[in-house]
C-alpha cells in the first residue's frame, strides 16, 4: 500500500460540549477498500463520522481527503468534495416519494443523463425501491428505508461512503441482505466505504481493514482477517465464549489494551 | 342572491388570510420559527407597490413595477433571515416570537414615516369596481382576488413539485439533518424560504389593497391569518389556505345571521373549537417517524 490514502485522519479531537468524545483518533481509508470501525455504544463512532462529514467541528487534528484538508468545512462543501454520509437510523425524507428522495441524493450534481443512469443502477441493486418509487418514503419498512438511505447516498456517486450502523434495528436476515449488497457495491462498482458498526461479525466479513474504538480512542487496528482472528475481538465483540479445558471464565479476561 | 354575494366577498377575504397564513406556515415548516411580522410584511408589500405605482409617488406602470416589488420583498425577507434571525439561532422560541413582533412594530412605524398614516388606495388593475347582475352586486375585485390566489396556489404547487430548489425546501423542512447530509446548503435554503414568504406576502398585500384602501395598521389582520393557519393545521400548506378561506367565509355569514358583534369573535371561537377537538388542525400532515 504505497499510494496515498483517500481519507486520512490525524490526531482528531472532538468535543460534545465539555465531553471529549474523540480523543486523538488517527486512521486511513484507501481507495476501493472497505474499512470498518467497531465499538460499543458511546465509543465515539458516530461522532467520528459526524466530524468527517462536517456536522461537528473538531477541536484539534486534521482530516485529509484526497490530500486536501476538510476539517471544519460546512457539510454541503464536504458533500461536494465527494463524501456522503448515510446516517444512523435511516433519516429519509418521510413525506417525499422514493424517487424524490433519490433525486435529492444527487442534489449537488447537474448531469441529468448520468443521474438517470445512476438511478437505474440503484434500482438494479435495490429492486424493491423501483417497485415503490412513487410511494412516500415514510411508509416504507425499516429495511426498505435503510436501502433507500444507501441508494440515496449512491446517487451522489461518492468517492467514499460513510455508513453509520447500517444494521441498526434490522432483523439478522435483512442485515445479511444489506451487507451482501454493500459487498457487491464495493466489488463491482468499486465504492470505497467506511462502515461504523456494533455488529462486528457482519462488519468484519465485509471489510478489508478494521479499527476498534473505545471511549474515543482507537485501541486496535489491522486487516479484517487479523482482527477477526484476535482473541480480544473474538471474546468481546464476536461473542465467542472461548472456554478452555478448565472452563476459563469470560469475566476473568481483561482486554489486552487495558 | 345575498348568499352568493356573501360567499364571493368572504372567499376574497379568505384568500388574503390564506396567503398570509401560507407565509406563516412556509417559515414555520422551514425554520420552526413563527414570524409574527407576516401580516406587516403583507402591509409592507402593499405599500411598496403603492410607492412604485401610484402617480403621486413614482408612477411606474403596474406590470413593470410588479417584478421590482417581488424582488424588493424577496430580498427583504432573505436579509431579515440572514441578519436578524440567524443572530438568535439556538435561542428559545420565545426570543424569535418577540423579535418578529418587534420587527412588525418597526415595519409599521417605518411605513408610517415614509407613506403616512392615512388610508390610501392602490392604483391596481384588479380594482375593477362593481358589476350589477339583476339584484346581484358583484365586486369584480373580489373575483379577481380569488382567481389570482388560485393561480398563485398552482404556481407554488408547481414550484415545490418540479423545481430542484422547491424539492430542497421540502427536504430541509422534513429532515434538516438529512438535508445537510445530501449537500443541501440548509441555511441558504431557509433564507430562500423567507424570500418566498416575502413574495407571497407582497401578493397578499396587493390583493388586500385592491379590495379597498390600506393603511399601516392593516398588518393586524395577520392575527386572524395566524388563527387561520392554526385552524387549517400549522405545518400544512393546503391547510393554511383552507383555514384562510374558512375564516374568510365565517365572518360575513356570522355578521349576517348572528347578533351584532359575533362576527368578530367567530374566527377565534372556531380556533378554540379546533384546538379542543382537532389540535393538529383540520388538514394536518402528521406522521410519526418510523424507528
Amino acid at each position: 500500500m504505497t499510494e496515498k490514502p483517500l481519507l486520512q485522519i490525524n490526531n482528531l479531537e472532538t468535543f460534545y460540549g465539555p465531553i471529549m468524545a474523540i480523543r486523538g483518533v488517527s486512521l486511513e481509508v484507501h481507495k476501493g477498500r472497505v474499512v470498518t470501525v467497531l465499538g460499543a455504544n458511546g465509543a465515539g463512532k458516530t461522532t467520528l463520522l459526524k466530524t468527517i462529514s462536517g456536522i461537528m467541528d473538531p477541536e484539534k487534528g486534521e482530516i485529509l481527503f484526497d490530500g486536501q484538508p476538510i476539517q471544519g468545512l460546512e457539510p454541503h462543501k464536504v458533500v461536494r468534495a465527494g463524501i456522503v454520509h448515510v446516517p444512523e437510523g435511516r433519516e429519509v425524507f418521510p413525506l417525499l416519494t422514493v424517487a424524490e428522495n433519490l433525486s435529492l441524493g444527487a442534489y449537488t450534481r447537474t448531469d441529468a443523463a448520468e443521474i438517470a443512469r445512476d438511478r437505474d443502477l440503484v434500482f438494479s441493486y435495490f429492486p424493491i425501491l423501483a417497485e415503490r418509487r412513487a410511494q412516500e418514503a415514510g411508509t416504507l419498512s425499516g429495511g426498505q428505508q435503510q436501502m433507500l438511505a444507501i441508494g440515496r447516498g449512491l446517487m451522489l456517486r461518492p468517492k467514499i461512503m460513510l455508513l453509520d450502523e447500517p444494521s441498526l434495528g434490522l432483523s439478522p436476515i435483512l442485515t445479511q441482505e444489506i451487507f451482501a449488497i454493500l459487498k457487491r457495491l464495493n466489488r463491482d462498482e468499486g465504492v470505497t466505504m467506511m462502515v461504523v458498526e456494533q455488529n462486528a461479525a457482519v462488519a468484519l466479513d465485509l471489510a478489508d481493514d478494521g479499527y476498534v474504538m473505545e471511549l474515543g480512542r482507537i485501541v486496535m487496528s489491522g486487516t479484517a482477517d487479523k482482527l477477526a482472528a484476535s482473541d480480544d475481538i473474538k471474546s468481546f465483540y464476536l461473542g465467542h465464549s472461548n472456554e478452555g479445558a478448565r472452563g476459563e471464565r469470560r469475566w476473568k479476561r481483561k482486554k489486552t489494551w487495558r | 342572491m345575498g348568499v352568493l354575494q356573501l360567499l364571493i366577498s368572504g372567499l376574497a377575504n379568505g384568500c388574503v388570510y390564506g396567503l398570509i397564513a401560507l407565509g406563516f406556515v412556509l417559515i414555520y415548516k422551514a425554520t420552526e420559527a413563527v414570524n409574527f411580522a407576516q401580516g406587516d410584511f403583507m402591509m409592507l408589500g402593499a405599500f411598496v407597490t403603492l410607492g412604485l405605482v401610484n402617480p403621486e409617488y413614482m408612477g411606474i406602470p403596474f406590470w413593470v413595477a410588479l417584478p421590482f416589488v417581488f424582488l424588493i420583498m424577496g430580498v427583504l425577507g432573505y436579509l431579515l433571515d440572514l441578519i436578524v434571525l440567524r443572530a438568535v439561532f439556538g435561542q428559545s422560541q420565545v426570543a424569535v416570537i418577540i423579535l418578529t413582533i418587534a420587527i412588525g412594530f418597526i415595519i409599521r412605524f417605518v411605513v408610517g414615516v415614509i407613506w403616512g398614516h392615512e388610508p390610501q388606495s392602490l392604483q391596481s388593475p384588479l380594482a375593477l369596481g362593481d358589476v350589477r347582475l339583476g339584484s346581484l352586486v358583484l365586486g369584480l375585485a373580489d373575483v379577481a382576488v380569488i382567481i389570482v390566489t388560485l393561480l398563485m396556489t398552482v404556481a407554488l404547487w408547481q414550484f415545490f413539485q418540479r423545481t430542484k430548489i422547491g424539492l430542497a425546501m421540502q427536504a430541509a423542512s422534513q429532515n434538516q439533518m438529512a438535508a445537510y447530509y445530501m449537500g443541501i446548503p440548509v441555511k441558504r435554503v431557509q433564507g430562500m424560504v423567507w424570500a418566498l414568504a416575502g413574495i407571497v406576502a407582497a401578493v397578499a398585500g396587493i390583493l388586500y389593497a385592491s379590495k379597498g384602501s390600506i393603511d399601516p395598521t392593516a398588518g393586524f389582520i395577520g392575527i386572524k391569518a395566524f388563527a387561520a393557519a392554526v385552524i387549517g393545521g400549522f405545518g400544512s400548506l393546503p391547510g393554511a389556505l383552507m383555514g384562510g378561506l374558512i375564516v374568510g367565509l365565517i365572518e360575513p355569514f356570522a355578521a349576517r345571521y348572528l347578533p351584532p358583534g359575533y362576527s368578530q369573535i367567530a374566527p377565534y371561537a372556531l380556533l378554540i373549537a379546533v384546538l379542543l377537538f382537532r389540535p393538529h388542525g383540520l388538514f394536518a400532515q402528521v406522521r410519526a417517524k418510523k424507528v
